[in-house]
């Protein structure tokens, strides 16, 4: 009996403690759409309430009618979606050809990924400020395109060095046994297997683009070729203090694709970073 | 056969190796050669040897910054890897309603770390409009709204909070995943041998995440020290540099005031600080493990 209660107890308070963590980490988020559905009277208010007493879209619409914000997130898609496919491109094959073929230039490749991760930023883009000047490419998107595929190239490539290890090399043998070529190998045994690691990888080099903030600042200056972050970045002295509202609904806007993205997929990206990360 | 399977992965391999080798390689050696130059944006670089860090060394703002950042790193990855723990824990206890949990702390996670500030700034609302303020001024615990990140004591544990939050899921994420991988009968093996709740924890789980918390433990530790979207969010470094951490620092110097030879300067040191520390403590991680 005694032992019993001690558990129940025990129970509780590990429910107690997954409740503070779960509004810890989720209060945040609730309370930008609770401002960003508020009208500026609660929003200012001194006694605030969690939930809005009349709830409006009107800040949606102020949000929406400014040209910059949807610029701004047609730009982070777009430079986001291409550089997460050239890094696909550049990383898939080299992950393969590393972990099939063991030389080395393997050794070389996984001692840069690993020492990539130490160099700040401040320290990459001061040269690539010059070489991109000189080509006259700063202030492009191809620019920032270029800086984000070699900036999460080495992790992906990372994630994907761990799937492939995943995929027995006896299935490769075996239908190669069977009379298949090389082509036809890759293609109809390896990648299937592969895709929900080049999916999780590619998703990591996406949020990563989409996330970013140091580069596009320094490299992006006219306002229509801006991404979201630097949009957004210039709310964040006295002028966003004022316009509370509209800044809640874009940072909501500008949440909700990747949030979506996150809870659909958060299973393969989970698993890719552990393969990726942990193992070995 | 061999000789061509060299020759097939270096075919595989070269178009990876070329745009870094470009792009990342030869940018970030001449990155550390301009840290021994004279350089500003729009002159030509000049040799000046270790002038750069002989200026550094009487730069109060140098020293400032690089001790706030490491107020910053140890405080944040600590905090990171204490909380996250204890997540992950709680995360593969037999509960209900995980499935929700495991969502939502996806959350920070899922936002870009301009957002992630933005969001704060409006729960740390200086004045009683904001949910921080307002609960603390009801709860009685205090009696004038702290605008917290504007006050000089405030603004550094302040900012270190919400570095702690928007790294926890990814941290308990991985150890939830290195809980998942010990196995089952190790604990059932030392329940038999009668050991409780507190000792299975210290011979059983602490061992069998050891190698993912040192990963970790490293990685975290040089994402933290060379952040930077979140903190210029928050604060901008602000106020009177109390939160200048040392990418803060390097950016105003290179991108405001143009003295790129010098912020590349202070980029350096700081990739020396990272390394020495983080050799002194896998060195210590290795010789335990040897010692074991």
């Amino acid at each position: 009996m005694k032992r019993k209660v001690k558990l129940w107890t025990a129970k509780t308070a590990m429910y107690a403690a997954l409740l503070a963590y779960v509004v810890f980490l989720a209060f945040p988020l609730v309370w930008l759409l609770s401002t960003a559905l508020k009208p500026n009277s609660e929003i200012y208010s001194r006694w605030p309430t969690l939930i809005p007493k009349h709830p409006t879209w009107s800040h949606f619409a102020t949000a929406f009618g400014e040209q910059n914000l949807l610029l701004g997130i047609a730009n982070s898609l777009k430079i986001g979606v291409l550089s997460s496919v050239i890094v696909l491109l550049l990383a898939v094959p080299c992950a393969y050809a590393l972990v099939r073929y063991r030389t080395f230039v393997n050794k070389a490749v996984m001692g840069w990924v690993l020492v990539s991760q130490l160099f700040p930023s401040i320290l990459i883009i001061i040269p690539l400020f010059l070489v991109l000047r000189n080509l006259a490419l700063t202030n492009t998107h191809t620019g920032i395109t270029l800086v984000y595929t070699v900036w999460s190239l080495p992790f992906v490539l990372w994630m994907m060095r761990g799937y492939i290890n995943g995929i027995p090399i006896e299935l490769e043998e075996a239908a190669f046994v069977d009379g298949a070529g090389r082509w036809q190998v890759l293609s109809k045994v390896v990648f299937p297997l592969l895709l929900p690691g080049i999916v999780a990888s590619g998703l990591f080099a996406f949020v990563s683009a989409w996330n970013e903030f140091f580069f596009a600042l320094v490299l992006l200056k006219t306002p229509s070729l801006t991404t979201l972050p630097v949009y957004l970045s210039r709310f964040t002295g006295s002028e966003g203090m004022t316009r509370l509202g509209p800044l809640a609904a874009s940072c909501l806007v500008a949440t909700l694709p990747t949030l979506v993205v996150f809870a659909f997929l958060q299973k393969g990206l989970i698993s890719g970073l552990m393969s990726g990360a942990v193992k070995q | 056969m061999k000789q061509r399977s060299v020759l097939g992965q270096l075919g595989l391999v070269l178009p990876f190796l070329v745009p870094v080798f470009l792009l990342s390689v030869i940018p970030l050696v001449s990155g550390i050669y301009l840290g021994f130059t004279d350089y500003q944006f729009g002159w030509d670089p000049k040799f000046n040897g270790l002038d750069n860090y002989i200026y550094m060394l009487g730069d109060s703002y140098f020293w400032s910054s690089f001790r706030i950042g490491f107020i910053w790193t140890f405080g944040v990855t600590a905090g990171q890897i204490l909380f996250g723990l204890g997540l992950a824990l709680l995360l593969n206890a037999k509960l209900r309603f995980q499935w929700l949990a495991r969502v939502l702390i996806l959350v920070p996670w899922a936002m870009p770390p301009i957002i992630r500030g933005l969001m704060w700034n409006m729960v740390l609302l200086p004045d009683t409009s904001g949910p921080l303020n307002y609960l603390l001024t009801q709860l009685g615990i205090i009696s004038q709204p702290i605008n917290w990140l504007n006050n000089f004591s405030w603004a550094l544990p302040t900012i270190i909070l919400v570095g702690i939050w928007g790294g926890l899921p990814q941290s308990s994420v991985v150890l939830l995943a290195g809980l998942q991988s010990i196995p089952k009968e190790l604990y059932e093996a030392a329940g038999l041998d009668g050991a409780g709740v507190w000792a299975q924890f210290r011979h059983v789980t602490l061992p069998g995440l050891r190698q993912v918390i040192v990963a970790i433990v490293s990685l975290r530790f040089m994402w933290n020290f060379n952040a930077f979207g979140l903190v210029y969010a928050l604060t901008q470094g602000g106020p009177g540099g109390r939160t200048r951490l040392p990418m803060l620092f390097a950016y105003e110097e290179g991108f405001r005031y143009g003295n790129a030879g010098y912020a590349a300067a202070l980029g350096n040191v700081m990739v020396l600080v990272v390394s020495a520390l983080l050799i002194i403590y896998l060195r210590r991680q290795f010789a335990e493990e040897g010692g074991m």
